[in-house]
């Protein structure tokens, strides 16, 4: 499904990347950690296609398609799908009007017809229900005044109705607490199916209770420096990234 | 970004087709004799003829203002032609089946169709061409609860007690240059008298094109909504596309007595010029409205066209526990200028004023927002909320705010907020990164930021100041 290979990236000269590989199956769910500034966040705008982000080298393919000579919001309509770390707000655009304008654009690329306001409404609500947002949320501006957690959840929530093939979730446990923790990973685990992949950056293993991923790989300084399953998780969650990082310098 | 935001504003103006229509207009220039040509060409009466040239005296003593935070070249009034009217209005058409049907045409590609049984239901049209009024629609229904909705020059022969006692009673001749111009040579405009006690029964509007080459149009709007009525107004203009700079100076007086409500609506498009600023409307305009005891009157504008814009719709808070409301919305871009805002002028007790504004400024234009509350003596527990937002699409325009507060009374109480933001890459990432083109997310991001204004707006005018927005928006963004 998702092919990265020796992606070289770099923001205001500044190189963040440094060759970074990583190959995602259809159905399968891969957990990012690393030390902060590591440049996870800048791994999922570079592949979204975020403008002031330099590609150097390498290239990211998603279903055989190069991510890399689209727009951004063609890769969105590719099918891929970053829930942010830090989302911003959009005053005055309510939510309901946001997503069904993009769930719209997304249709009409595909040669879909758009769903009728009833219908969306519908939908949107469900999705609200899913991820335990009063469905007054969706009459409110984009995030205008969300709390921290409301934000992420509504992240997921888009999630939800956007049905991506790729979705690469930033950090969507950080700040959320322990019930919204698990609203957030249901949320996650209703949408894994066959066709479906997730990257999960995230800091703490506890995510990775709830979801369970199939590989965990940290990234460090640019580049995934080890990849192991579940298990890693729980190594690092212990030892943290010292001896990792040490063992590379060695090694060099 | 940037750039993808230049390419999207500088979109070509829809409206800017010219209709070949023959008409009959008035050599450029200006002086007592023009006066009395147009006076004749309107029959009107020997009072009508005295009260332009008092003006037209008045005017020449007068100096144009230069306090606006707008630029332009000196305009020779000589080279202004100050009448056109098309031929086949010579001898008046008596029903819609005698109109010219080019003109027709016109305000159908404007997508105003004028012909009653295609018209919006609840809606009143009166369509001005250059100098005057060619239709106005659904008199009859409106005659029937006695609204008289029809064009002033029409007003000034059938209703002279209602026309001497309120015109220039708002807006006095000497009030300001453009307005004691407008008072000597205005053509046409419409004239709505709502009688006590009467909700008219359906949306009034005026649609102004300007048609001619190196004409200008000077209209006259008056409403008078008698001791508790209603109405709802609406005025749209729009221009062709000329390379010539035309000036456009109207004054609306609006007349609320006791208890009346007017909400007076305006969405304005005039050519704004090219995106090196060559052409377009001057847009020189008065209005205000006076407030009786108890009475509410609400502006709401969404501004998007004219190459430069002066215009401050203001409203007297006469009578005590009156209200007076500005909503508004002005978009620049391109080399566009616009200094807009409003007056609250509070005299009676416990009378309040909300403004509401909001400037976009896109390209390399200027949005000045401009405005003044003023706290009379008498005004005992007056209050005035005010709040002015700027948003900044791209990083060569400017935004600049201009409050002004005069308060003579202690019990008064002023609030202002102003805030000023930028479409900001992060939002334009967001709407892209769920799949929605630059043009879409700007435009959407655009009428987040109005949506205070377009509530205000009749439903059917709401849906299309959106459009319009995202009209003039295409091509901002990239
Ligand atoms: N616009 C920018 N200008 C300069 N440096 C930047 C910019 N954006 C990101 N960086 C730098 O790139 C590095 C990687 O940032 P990134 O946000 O990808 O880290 P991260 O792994 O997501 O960290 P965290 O765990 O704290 O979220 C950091 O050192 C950051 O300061
Ligand atoms: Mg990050």
């Amino acid at each position: 499904m998702l092919s990265i290979k020796n992606l070289q990236a770099s923001v205001e000269e500044k190189e963040i990347l440094k060759g970074l590989d990583l190959e995602v199956k259809p159905g399968e769910v891969h957990a990012i950690m690393g030390p902060n500034g590591a440049g996870k966040s800048t791994m999922g705008y570079v592949m979204s296609g975020r403008e002031g982000y330099e590609v150097n080298e390498g290239s990211v393919t998603l279903d055989g398609v190069d991510l890399l000579g689209l727009e951004a919001e063609e890769r969105a309509r590719a099918g891929l799908f970053l829930a942010f770390q830090y989302p911003v707000e959009i005053p005055g655009v309510s939510n309901l009007e946001f997503m069904k304008a993009a769930v719209d654009a997304q249709r009409e690329a595909k040669g879909e017809e758009a769903v009728s306001s009833k219908d969306f409404l519908k939908m949107a609500r469900e999705a609200c229900k899913q991820v335990h947002l009063p469905a007054e949320f969706l009459k409110r501006g984009v995030n205008e005044g969300f709390s921290g957690g409301e934000k992420k959840r509504n992240e997921i929530m888009q999630m939800l109705l956007l049905k991506p093939k790729l979705c690469i979730l930033d950090e969507s446990d950080s700040g959320l607490d322990i019930d919204a923790l698990q609203v957030v990973a249901e949320g996650v685990n209703s949408q894994r199916s066959p066709d479906r992949s997730f990257i999960v950056v995230t800091h703490y293993q506890r995510l990775l209770d709830y979801i369970k991923p199939d590989f965990v790989h940290v990234l460090s300084d640019g580049k995934i420096v080890k990849s192991g399953d579940a298990s890693l998780a729980l190594e690092l969650e212990e030892q943290g990234y010292n001896w990792l990082t040490e063992q590379r310098e060695q090694s060099a | 970004m940037t750039e993808q935001i230049n390419q999207a504003i500088n979109r070509e103006y829809e409206a800017g087709f010219v209709s070949d229509i023959e008409s009959e207009t008035f050599e450029p220039g200006l002086d007592e004799d023009v006066i009395r040509r147009i006076s004749t060409m309107k029959n009107e009466p020997e009072w009508m003829l005295e009260w332009r040239l008092k003006a037209f005296a008045l005017w020449q003593k007068m100096e144009e203002p230069e306090w606006a935070h707008v630029h332009y070249p000196e305009i020779n009034f000589q080279d202004i032609s100050y009448y056109s009217a098309p031929k086949s209005m010579a001898d008046k058409p008596k029903s819609l089946d005698e109109v010219d049907p080019e003109l027709l045409a016109t305000y159908d590609k404007l997508g105003i169709p004028l012909l009653e049984q295609q018209m919006l239901a609840g809606v009143a049209v009166d369509a001005v061409f250059d100098s005057v009024s060619v239709v106005t629609t659904f008199r009859e229904k409106l005659a029937e609860s006695g609204v008289i909705f029809c064009p002033i020059s029409e007003a000034i022969q059938e209703y002279p007690e209602l026309v001497k006692k309120y015109l220039g009673s708002v807006v006095p001749q000497r009030d300001n240059y453009y307005a004691a111009l407008n008072c000597a040579v205005f053509t046409d405009g419409s004239f709505v008298y709502i009688p006590k006690g009467v909700r008219c029964p359906m949306e009034l509007s005026t649609y102004f094109r300007i048609n001619e080459m190196n004409t200008g149009q000077f209209e006259r709007t008056l409403i008078i909504a008698d001791e508790g009525s209603h109405v709802s107004y609406l005025e749209g203009c729009t221009a062709p596309q000329r390379d010539e700079n035309q000036l456009h100076a109207a004054v609306v007086e609006l007349v609320a007595l006791d208890n009346a409500e007017i909400k007076y609506s305006t969405v304005q498009n005039w050519y704004p010029g090219d995106e090196n600023g060559k052409g377009g409307i001057y847009n020189f305009v008065t209005k205000r409205a006076v407030c009786h005891t108890s009475a509410k009157v609400s502006w709401t504008q969404v501004e998007t066209g004219s190459a430069v814009t002066w215009k401050y719709p203001s409203c007297i808070l006469r009578g005590d526990n009156s209200i007076g409301e500005f909503y508004s919305v002005a978009l620049t871009r391109g080399m566009q200028q616009a200094d807009t805002g409003t007056k609250m002028i509070h005299m009676g007790k416990n009378t309040k004023s909300t403004i509401i504004s909001k400037g976009i400024s896109a390209g390399r234009s200027n949005n000045s927002y401009r405005g003044l509350v003023r706290m009379g003596p008498r005004a005992d527990g007056a209050r005035n909320f005010t709040q002015c937002d700027s948003l900044l699409i791209g990083g060569q325009c400017g935004a600049h705010t201009f409050p002004y507060v005069e308060s003579k009374n202690p019990s008064a109480i002023v609030e202002h907020e102003a805030t000023t933001s930028k479409v900001s890459d992060d939002q334009m990432f967001l709407c892209q990164q769920r799949g929605l083109d630059p043009e879409k997310a700007v435009s959407m991001i655009v009428n987040g930021f109005c949506k205070e204004v377009f509530k205000e707006l009749p439903m059917e005018f709401a849906v299309e100041a959106g459009k319009l927005l995202e009209i003039s928006l295409e091509g901002s963004v990239g």
